[in-house]
């Protein structure tokens, strides 16, 4: 296996059925038209490619870039990597012949770089093998991560007729204007998603200003202090992570039922930070342990008290580590279903995440569903790109809860 | 000669730092306590109780008061009944005020008795499904709607109540016998199982296999990272349901690609069809989940020392050497803590199921159970049965989890 003439085939081969899906799916996704990779022909066409890269090394030569020109004019005919449907506009196949060939050439080019034709090292396989994979990983994981949003996003602006004649075209028609936000407009009018918008901003907020002022004054007990039960009680956080949300739902449904609690704001405000403490506690705590005690030990020879301490020297110096956790705490909050679910029936008390599960009926259009679920998620993904920093900080530091 | 002793036992100090300590605890303790141990406490004593939704109120007395007849047979009635069908309920009365302009024609019957213009009725004890039935003969000078207002003007207030089935203090094992028998309960945890494993094991080889990707600096490093996180930021409720859309097997843009490429000749219903759901929601899990094991594996990895690398090649290891020989065992320590981690995680998992397929065609695992039980069959009682099973699989794991992570992270 460790011959250039072996490798570079192989690898040329399995480069182009990546490349020949990843290509086919997303005219596919583009236009709504048919493009089908043909997997034998990818992998004869791959082959020859890959022979063609390790004979020759110049990074454009000649023979390099006829393959490729062979490769994408063959796609007008029945003998490409991709056959297109009869009917296809001419400028589709086109930009797919394009974005094959260029694939093939800089993929081919960048895997087989520094790979003889001869007999290879061990070292010159195996890179060529993971340079390979680095691009195969790339490619499939932004695509099994881009597809859903995309689809998720392009379906609230479509309409339903158009969905169930193709549901692959996911064009949009400029032309339609502010038409295309219907499903949008419509959540905001009739559904109320503006008031349920604002009801779970502000018990998110709520939330997570009442899980700061419970766990950091326990978070600081758990780290500085030496007490009997300290170890007992940290495991003990951790444990509580392990209790199965629904499991909890039950006996609290019982008991807001009973005390009147149910499908009331309060109510839910009561219980999201509960759900949170443990894991704002235990993500703190680890946190204050690192921090230098020697400014606190200062601050208590100058005369302040274990509270003042706090207050003055460790707070502003765990700002960042507080800006994590809220975040955080700010997320589960924001993307709590079940709760919501099981306690609020009254429409006019709902939080997103459950208007959003009242959208998924039958008598509903998709569109609205998806329109709703997109409402859901953006404020969410705009808070996390813009601080990604801190709650890729926090989610490292607390996400023993799933 | 006294010799100098270390002190021993606990100083006034310390005595105050851990007053101090609990102090700080307590707010946490309280709260934690009320709504984690208490609700964990009350779920083990349902379990043992035949509590159905319905009975979440107790049972009571309910009146209805209405005005019948007319003329000479013009009467005021009053309908008192047991709102619980097999329970018992004491210390039953009625009371109510009799509209001024309204004369009584006959002598109250037995249990009653009126003072000025209050009526007060004793019924005593009402058996299950009792009703009782109060007929007063009136004699009036009003004309009839003015009546029917004055008349249903005053509402009449009942008393009395009955045990609930909750604070009885019989237990019966009924529930328990229920759930083990037929072989339902051994597929679900089958399900779960399965569930379990390929999820977290899954989760765990996507984010290894992310996280060697992104083990480089390179421009835009960041932005990739964060992108790869959006199915584990995202409301779950947002991603489900985009996956319910995404393989509808009607308009599903997944079955019209596959149709489409010729993988298939007619649309799959994959979360339909028996063990198809199943795999699908295990993927879904994985999907959601590898982000969180990547970026945990990622940290780790860039914690490695470089320097045992530089050694590495300084021998001439292969890239494939390093990564078997150096890196993995490295990351051995991360990848079993993440391991007996998501594998809780995994098996408590609600949401995910419950959205994408409700638990039909075969995907019903263990806490899908629980709300099947509690909600849909409205059985409480067995709802609890199930949960206390979840828990006590659960302690058997969190038994291994604290003696490995207690290894790991010195906790």
């Amino acid at each position: 296996m460790r011959k250039g003439y072996l490798t570079g085939p192989v690898l040329g081969a399995l480069w182009l059925c990546v490349m020949a899906t990843t290509v086919a799916v997303a005219m596919s996704f583009a236009t709504g038209a048919a493009f089908r990779p043909q997997i034998g022909l990818c992998l004869i066409w791959g082959a020859v490619g890959g022979l063609i890269y390790v004979r020759f090394a110049a990074p454009h030569a000649v023979a390099r870039l006829v393959i490729n020109a062979l490769m994408a004019l063959a796609m007008m005919t029945v003998w490409g990597p991709i056959v297109t449907g009869a009917d296809m506009a001419l400028s589709a196949v086109v930009v797919a012949m394009a974005a094959l060939a260029a694939g093939l050439h800089f993929g081919l080019a960048a895997i087989l770089h520094d790979t003889p034709f001869g007999a290879l090292t061990r070292h010159e396989y195996e890179a060529a093998v993971i340079r390979f994979l680095t691009g195969f990983g790339y490619i499939f994981f932004t695509a099994i991560v881009l597809i859903p949003f995309y689809v998720m996003v392009m379906t609230s602006l479509k309409s339903q007729q158009a969905l169930l004649q193709n549901p692959l075209d996911f064009s949009i028609e400029i032309s339609k204007g502010t038409e295309l936000f219907r499903s949008y407009v419509e959540l905001f009018r009739d559904f109320n998603f503006g008031t349920y918008l604002w009801t779970s901003f502000y018990v998110s907020v709520l939330t997570v200003f009442i899980t700061l002022a419970f766990s950091v004054p326990g978070a600081y007990a758990v780290a500085r202090f030496r007490f009997r039960g300290q170890k007992a009680f940290s495991r003990s956080i951790l444990l509580i992570y392990m209790v199965p949300m629904i499991v909890l739902a039950l006996p609290i449904y019982i008991a807001f039922s009973m005390t009147g609690l149910r499908n009331s704001i309060l109510g839910i405000v009561l219980i999201y930070p509960v759900t949170t403490i443990p894991v704002a506690l235990y993500m703190l705590q680890g946190y204050f342990r690192g921090l230098p005690t020697e400014v606190e030990e200062a601050g208590l020879m100058d005369g302040l008290s274990r509270l003042a301490v706090i207050w003055k020297i460790t707070l502003p110096l765990s700002l960042p580590a507080l800006a994590s956790v809220s975040l955080y705490v700010f997320m589960i909050a924001w993307n709590e279903f079940l709760l919501a679910f099981m306690l609020l029936d009254d429409p006019s008390k709902f939080t997103l995440t459950r208007g959003v599960a009242m959208l998924n009926s039958s008598e509903i259009p998709r569109q609205h569903l998806m329109a709703g679920a997109v409402i859901a998620t953006v404020p969410i993904m705009v808070l996390f790109l813009g601080l990604e920093r801190f709650m890729t900080k926090g989610l490292t530091a607390g996400s023993v809860k799933g | 000669m006294s010799t100098a002793h270390p002190p021993t036992g606990t100083g006034a100090l310390a005595k105050r730092e851990a007053r101090l300590a609990w102090g700080l605890l307590a707010p946490t303790l309280i709260s934690v306590a009320l709504v984690v141990v208490l609700p964990l406490l009350a779920v083990f004593w349902i379990s043992f109780k035949p509590f159905t939704l319905s009975d979440l109120r107790p049972p009571a007395p309910i009146v209805r008061e209405s005005l019948r007849g007319s003329g000479e047979e013009m009467r005021i009635e009053y309908r008192v009944r047991n709102s619980s069908q097999d329970e018992m309920i004491s210390g039953v009365t009625l009371s109510d005020q009799l509209p001024e302009g309204v004369a009584l024609r006959e002598a109250l019957p037995e249990p009653c008795r009126l003072e000025g213009r209050d009526l007060f009725c004793d019924f005593g004890e009402m058996a299950g499904g009792a009703r009782e039935r109060l007929r007063l003969r009136i004699a009036t000078d009003l004309a009839e709607d003015v009546l029917e207002e004055v008349v249903e003007g005053s509402a009449p207030v009942v008393t009395g109540g009955g045990q609930s089935v909750l604070s009885s203090p019989q237990l019966s094992l009924e529930n328990y016998k229920r759930l083990f028998d037929g072989g339902e309960f051994w597929t679900v945890f089958g399900i779960t199982l399965f569930y379990t494993v390929f999820g977290t094991i899954g989760a765990l080889v996507m984010g290894l296999f992310a996280a060697l990707l992104l083990n480089k600096s390179f421009k835009g490093q960041g932005f990739i990272r964060g992108l790869y996180l959006f199915p584990y930021v995202a409301p779950v409720i947002a991603v489900a349901f985009t996956w319910v859309t995404l393989f509808d097997p009607f308009s599903g843009s997944a079955n019209a690609l596959l149709i489409q490429m010729g993988v298939t000749q007619e649309a799959i219903n994959f979360f339909g069809d028996r063990p198809l759901a199943l795999i699908m929601v295990t993927v879904f899990e994985i999907w959601r989940y590898f982000p969180l094991s990547f970026l945990f594996i990622l940290a780790r990895m860039q914690s490695i020392d470089t320097a045992m690398y530089e050694a590495a090649d300084m021998d001439g290891a292969s890239p494939f050497q390093k990564f078997w020989l150096l890196s993995l065992p490295q990351l051995l320590g991360i990848l079993s803590v993440l391991f007996l981690l998501r594998f809780i995680w995994t098996f408590n998992k609600f949401d995910d199921i419950f959205l994408l397929t409700g638990g039909n065609a075969g995907t019903r695992t263990l806490t899908v159970n629980v709300y099947e039980q509690a909600f849909a069959i409205s059985n409480i009682g067995a709802g609890a049965a199930v949960a206390v099973v979840i828990l006590l699989c659960l302690l058997c794991f969190s038994f291994f989890f604290f003696k490995f992570i207690s290894r790991e992270e010195g906790l």
